[in-house]
């Protein structure tokens, strides 16, 4: 275990040098300048600019500070709000992406197991044809679709929720609901069909033989089962929820890291680019090993060790 | 042998034409079909899928055919006939007769626009521009980048997957590592960083999406062509001397293809739905060109006053992907019955 894990983190390290030197060189690839008038400014004012920002050195000088800065946590300074530094404003964006990420992420995957076992219990009745219904449904609307119509009509029409800005608990409802829309879809499909298998396995047969209640073998003996391989795909979960948080925060105006890519991407501001294509990597691996790891615990079939197939 | 059968001297006559049928009707058997007769078969049997695949028939030949046939110039600015509701002549629901609610009262837009004559079955822009040709346009653009990045990735994918897959190994560890590598940054992200390079439009939307996508495509078919390259008619093919490449095409490709065709049904809304995302945010197709995502990016400004500037090409979109993902549980199902309970 503990070598599986040095290798693990070993890969999880080579794979962010990686990330951060070939976003560092895309970066350098880029047309324009991060100034927004040039043609007003003369020699002399560039120079000073450029030596602010460091951008005088050679290129290699440059990566190499990058890379020492970055392993510390420091990316570089904001070309958009000048004298910022990147790791500071990313960390003060990123709770409110992370709380409504993580919220999306539990509400979608808890609806999804509820209406995905349904789904299973009830199979071809009108219950399991509902829930499948939504299960499409859920994959085939675009977050950024359903989070107009959320705003619209639960926060503009009705009036039950604010419809924009960060505040307290109340403004996160809509885009939870929002992005969670897609991990209930792909929860309660994948649910479904785990549950179906284990309903009609040997050991269930045996539960019901034994004389357990319905209740009983569904919650001891189906669920728990059909939940385990639930935990592979919490990872591009994780990726559908990044993506589609850029938009929505943008949709909601919620001061989080997705909505700071956007306007980063719009304006040119480089080293916020970078770092934030450095911290949703970093997410990323982290939660693909928690969860790689999380399923050998979980699962003592799967022996993490000797992944031989 | 004590006992000697004395079998009868007209058993040995050839029978008549009469007994000849007499025997084919009691024989039981079905016509024998091919792997993709079958398929076919059960791909019909499954409603949703064959539904959608008439919906996508429909939607390809209305988008394709708008080149030569469109209602109106999707280009074409009237600003007096600007926002105008959608309008489709004998259905007086409201909503769809050219009414909208101004100013607390609900007024013929058309009449106000001096237009009572016309009918834009799904309104105008801002701009007036006629919205249904614009949404069967921006379609049909959606539907290229997707079609032709798809295209990319299959090829991208296909063969990095079969070529890792076959060679196995050290080769393959290392391309797999570069898959891991490559799926550890948001898809999005990536997209995002590639257009930026190459400038914001539609070819570098599909060199974007196609770079990105192949990864799932990749992995599938090694892990496929892992399975196939242990079989004994791969064996014999080796034996018999064949060249690895021929080995690919004849045997491999045909196997492989009920995976490709499956995972080519999610790739493309996965691409459709990127190229809406860019374009919503900003970064993908800039007009006079439009697409599904700019329309809705469009629509959304005004969603207030005018909500069907958005409904349309939201309807639209959420139509085309619903289709594409229940023709992919369909055909999963018709190429392996196995997964289908």
């Amino acid at each position: 275990m503990a070598k599986y894990l040095a290798k693990r983190i070993f890969y999880l390290v080579l794979t962010l040098f990686i990330v951060i030197t070939v976003t560092f060189f895309l970066m350098k690839l880029l047309p324009g300048t991060p100034l927004t008038n040039q043609a007003k400014l003369s020699k002399s004012q560039i120079a000073l600019i450029y030596e602010q920002y460091g951008l005088n050195k050679p290129v290699w000088q440059q990566y190499l500070l990058y890379l020492a800065g970055a392993v510390r946590g420091n990316f570089g300074t904001s070309f958009q709000f000048s004298d910022q530094p990147v790791s500071y404003l990313l960390s003060s964006r990123i709770g409110p992406s992370l709380q409504i990420g993580l919220q999306a992420m539990i509400f979608g995957v808890i609806i999804g197991i509820i209406v995905g076992s349904f789904g299973a219990m009830k199979q071809n009745t009108w219950v399991d044809t509902s829930a499948t219904f939504v299960s499409i449904l859920g994959i085939s609307i675009p977050s950024f679709v359903l989070a107009v119509l959320l705003q619209y009509y639960l926060g503009l029409k009705l009036g039950w929720f604010p419809i924009a800005e960060w505040g307290g608990f109340i403004y996160t409802v809509l885009p939870t609901l929002a992005l969670g829309a897609t991990p209930l879809a792909e929860s309660a499909r994948f649910v479904r069909t785990e549950m179906v298998d284990v309903l009609s396995s040997d050991y269930i047969e045996l539960a019901k033989a034994k004389g357990l209640s319905r209740t009983g073998v569904i919650y001891h003996h189906a669920l728990r089962n059909s939940l385990i391989p639930l935990i592979t795909i919490v990872g591009p979960l994780a990726v559908n929820i990044m993506t589609g948080s850029m938009v929505v925060e943008n949709i909601f105006s919620i001061p989080g890291i997705g909505e700071q890519f956007v306007k980063s991407v719009l304006t040119n501001d480089y080293p916020t680019i970078m770092g934030l294509t450095i911290i949703y990597s970093f997410m990323l691996c982290v939660v693909l090993l928690f969860t790689d790891i999380l399923y050998g615990i979980v699962d003592p079939r799967i022996r993490i060790t000797g992944k031989a197939n | 042998m004590a006992d000697t059968v004395k079998l009868p001297e007209d058993s040995f006559k050839p029978i008549s034409a009469d007994d000849r049928t007499a025997l084919d009707s009691e024989k039981i058997a079905a016509p024998s079909l091919t792997f993709a007769q079958d398929a076919w078969r059960r791909l019909r049997k499954n409603k949703g899928a064959w539904i959608s695949l008439i919906v996508l028939a429909i939607v390809f030949i209305m988008a394709f055919g708008s080149i030569f046939v469109s209602p109106h110039d999707p280009n074409a600015v009237n600003p007096s006939y600007a926002n105008l509701p959608s309008k489709i002549p004998g259905i007086g629901i409201n909503g769809f007769n050219g009414t909208l609610v101004q100013a607390g009262q609900r007024v013929d837009a058309y009449k106000q626009a001096g237009a009572s004559n016309l009918h834009y079955i799904m309104g105008t822009d801002y701009l007036g521009r006629d919205l249904f040709s614009r949404v069967l346009y921006g379609t049909r653009i959606s539907l290229i980048i997707a079609l032709v990045a798809t295209l990319f990735d299959l090829t991208i994918g296909v063969t990095y997957g079969m070529f890792s897959g076959w060679k196995g190994g050290r080769i393959d560890t290392i391309m797999q590592r570069i898959i891991e590598i490559i799926l550890s940054i948001p898809n999005l992200v990536v997209i995002v960083l590639l257009i930026l390079i190459l400038k914001p439009g539609m070819t570098s939307i599909i060199i974007a999406i196609a770079l990105t996508s192949w990864t799932n495509m990749a992995r599938l078919v090694r892990a496929q062509t892992m399975e196939l390259k242990e079989q004994e008619f791969i064996l014999a093919a080796r034996t018999l001397g064949e060249r690895p490449m021929q080995i690919a095409f004849k045997h491999l490709l045909p196997n492989l293809s009920s995976v490709i065709i499956i995972n080519t049904m999610f790739t493309i809304p996965n691409a459709i739905f990127f190229e809406a995302t860019l374009s919503y945010i900003g970064i993908g197709i800039s007009s006079p060109q439009a697409s599904l995502g700019t329309l809705l990016n469009d629509g959304q400004k005004n969603f207030q006053f005018l909500p069907y500037q958005m409904w349309w090409p939201a309807l639209v979109l959420s139509i085309i992907m619903l289709a594409f993902n229940l023709l992919g549980d369909g055909l999963r199902d018709a190429f392996d019955p196995r997964t289908k309970e």
